[in-house]
């Protein structure tokens, strides 16, 4: 009996050795084929994923998960550390930055890509400004006719995404309701709801009563695009990526990513790869605007 | 070698059970959807205020859930549709069934075929590229996308289904009617009308029903053509103005919805209220023909 106790002992002592050193073995095998997580902003994540994808093509030990769910839900995760990187289609509310303080650390910014949003028109159409007020009230449908903000006697035909897009959502809340977060304004009920960009620019091009809006990238030549003024007395800017990389069209707001506390290791060569050329390619090619203005 | 002379009675039992089981599995299937969509849409009943679901307003994403426009829309689009459809469909059934010389029937049949072979994206692309544009500019319309160039393509899309269902009812009025009428005096025209149309009559019925079932549930096309305003039809003027049609709603609301959500229960809600349609169409189209069921149910899967 007593050599067969020993045995046990003997193995139990080895098994318990062997445990932490296994351990270590997995941490850094993790290390070298890293695993980044990356969650929020339902508008970013589809572009989320072309650079998740463009990226573990070229660094095949690398993997990397997006998912959405919403700017506000990602910071939530990154609070409680649960994902590498948060998405957010607007910037980190002071609430969340000392509710990260309080968990003991510091989110870090990225300005990853711009989004901004063109007004267009049929490319007869005489109009070729517009103020945001002016804006809100045709998609209210306050205006009806071309000739009340300076056009033509034509009536107006009011083209929009379908109600749960992101670009949907941003116009709602930066045009129409003009940033005010307590404004119940909604879209007429005669606007077009449109499935696709596709749909938007075609009608736009065929049609000279028509008004739509859509991503900047997806906004092709045979449409004209408005400039926009923030208020009556402000200046007119067209949308182009360097008026929006210079903060002067109104419609237009900073995509972010959040991490917890300053990027190192497989994290941080993600993050700068994100700002490289060939990752705002992708930016471009989604509809998005680069934050690096190309031959500069 | 004893196997070979007789078939074992556990494999005639076997391949019995296994097509029982296909028997069955369709049987299985409806069921299992029917569950699945009363469990996911009526939640919605009491998740959503009822007024609010009641109301003329469909705004989901600030909780407004008014179906009505999205009914009626659809209802309008159908039946503007079968204006298109119920005409140029029998016209074209009675062309291939009693005036055609055999050669353009061999032309034809095929022909419409193929239409019912469209993809419907294809045809509402077309819509989106040459009927849009010229129906604005034909009846100088503020926008082409309207319940009008809805109605147009539907009428496309259920022509097929009314051609050969209709088609197969004529060609059963026997003979000798048409003969007996002829030799009472009547001219071709007279016995279509008057002796070959209303003997078919179930048949064509059946036929108009069907077409108007399938344009009700079409969905690509119509999302493409329509607009997609969720406005309350008022009048014959709306057939000039966009329209949102139910599945329209669903089809480009479902991707991006919260599952278990109050606007997910509502989209199911719809779709119960499309079953409920189809059901219908089809209960009355079955008890008009028993006769005629194998035809149409094959056009119906």
């Amino acid at each position: 009996m007593k050599p067969a106790a020993f045995i046990l002992l003997a193995t139990a002592l080895v098994l318990g050795a062997c445990a932490p050193v296994s351990q270590t073995v997995d941490k850094a095998e993790k290390e070298s084929s890293a695993y980044i997580q990356n969650k929020g902003s339902d508008t970013m994540v589809n572009l989320a994923l072309l650079w998740a994808e463009a990226y573990q093509k070229e660094n095949p030990d690398v993997r990397i998960s997006v998912t959405g769910g919403g700017s506000g839900t990602g910071i939530t995760a990154l609070m409680t550390n649960t994902v590498d990187i948060a998405n957010a289609s607007r910037a980190i509310k002071p609430e969340e930055i000392a509710e990260a303080k309080k968990q003991g650390f510091e989110p870090v910014q990225f300005v990853v890509a711009r989004d901004a949003i063109g007004v267009i028109v049929h490319p007869s159409n005489p109009v070729d400004h517009l103020t945001l007020k002016q804006v809100s009230d045709i998609y209210q449908g306050k205006i009806n006719n071309w000739s009340e903000v300076g056009g033509e006697d034509r009536p107006i035909v009011r083209l929009s995404r379908e109600s749960n897009s992101g670009t949907h959502v941003y116009f709602l809340e930066t045009v129409i309701r003009m940033g005010n977060s307590k404004s119940k304004d909604l879209f007429s009920e005669s606007t077009l709801l449109l499935p696709s960009s596709e749909g938007i620019i075609a009608e736009v091009h065929d049609n000279p009563n028509a008004i739509g809006y859509d991503g900047l990238g997806y906004i092709t030549k045979d449409v004209k695009l408005l400039a926009m003024a923030k208020t009556e007395g402000s200046e007119y800017v067209l949308p182009s990526v360097e008026t929006v990389n210079q903060n002067r069209y109104p419609i237009s707001r900073d995509l972010y990513m959040y991490t917890h506390g300053q990027p190192a290791g497989a994290l941080k060569t993600y993050l700068d790869w994100i700002l490289k050329p060939e990752a705002q390619q992708i930016v471009a090619d989604s509809g998005f605007v680069p934050v690096y203005v190309p031959g500069k | 070698m004893e196997e070979l002379h007789s078939v074992p009675a556990w494999k005639e039992t076997l391949v019995t059970r296994i097509i029982q089981i296909c028997g069955y599995s369709s049987i299985l299937f409806v069921i299992l959807i029917l569950y699945f969509l009363l469990s996911e849409g009526l939640p919605a009943l009491w998740k959503a205020d009822l007024n609010s679901l009641f109301s003329t307003r469909w705004y989901p994403t600030e909780s407004y859930f008014g179906i009505w426009p999205l009914i009626f829309g659809s209802l309008f689009v159908t039946l503007g549709a079968g204006l298109v459809s119920v005409p140029l469909g029998i016209g074209t059934a009675v062309y291939i069934s009693e005036v055609a010389p055999s050669w353009t029937k061999e032309i034809l049949k095929p022909l419409v075929e193929l239409l019912a072979g469209l993809p419907s994206v294809v045809l509402g692309f077309l819509g989106i590229q040459v009927l849009v544009p010229f129906m604005r500019r034909f009846f100088d319309l503020p926008t082409g996308l309207t319940a009008l160039s809805g109605a147009i393509l539907l009428g496309m899309i259920s022509i097929p289904t009314m051609v050969s269902v209709a088609e197969d009812a004529l060609n059963t009025v026997p003979k000798s009617y048409r003969e007996a009428s002829m030799a009472l005096g009547a001219t071709r025209w007279q016995t279509i009308w008057g002796v070959t149309l209303p003997a078919a009559k179930s048949g064509v019925i059946t036929a108009v029903l069907l077409g108007m079932g399938r344009a009700m549930g079409e969905t690509m096309a119509v999302m493409m053509v329509t607009g997609n305003a969720p406005v309350m039809p008022q009048g014959l003027q709306t057939i000039i103005l966009p329209i949102r049609t139910m599945t329209a709603t669903i089809a480009s609301e479902m991707g991006e919805v919260a599952a278990g959500s109050v606007h997910y229960s509502v989209l199911f809600l719809i779709g119960i209220i499309l079953f409920i349609i189809s059901l219908v169409v089809n209960v009355v189209a079955f008890t008009l023909t028993s006769r005629k069921t194998t035809r149409s149910e094959r056009l119906l899967s």
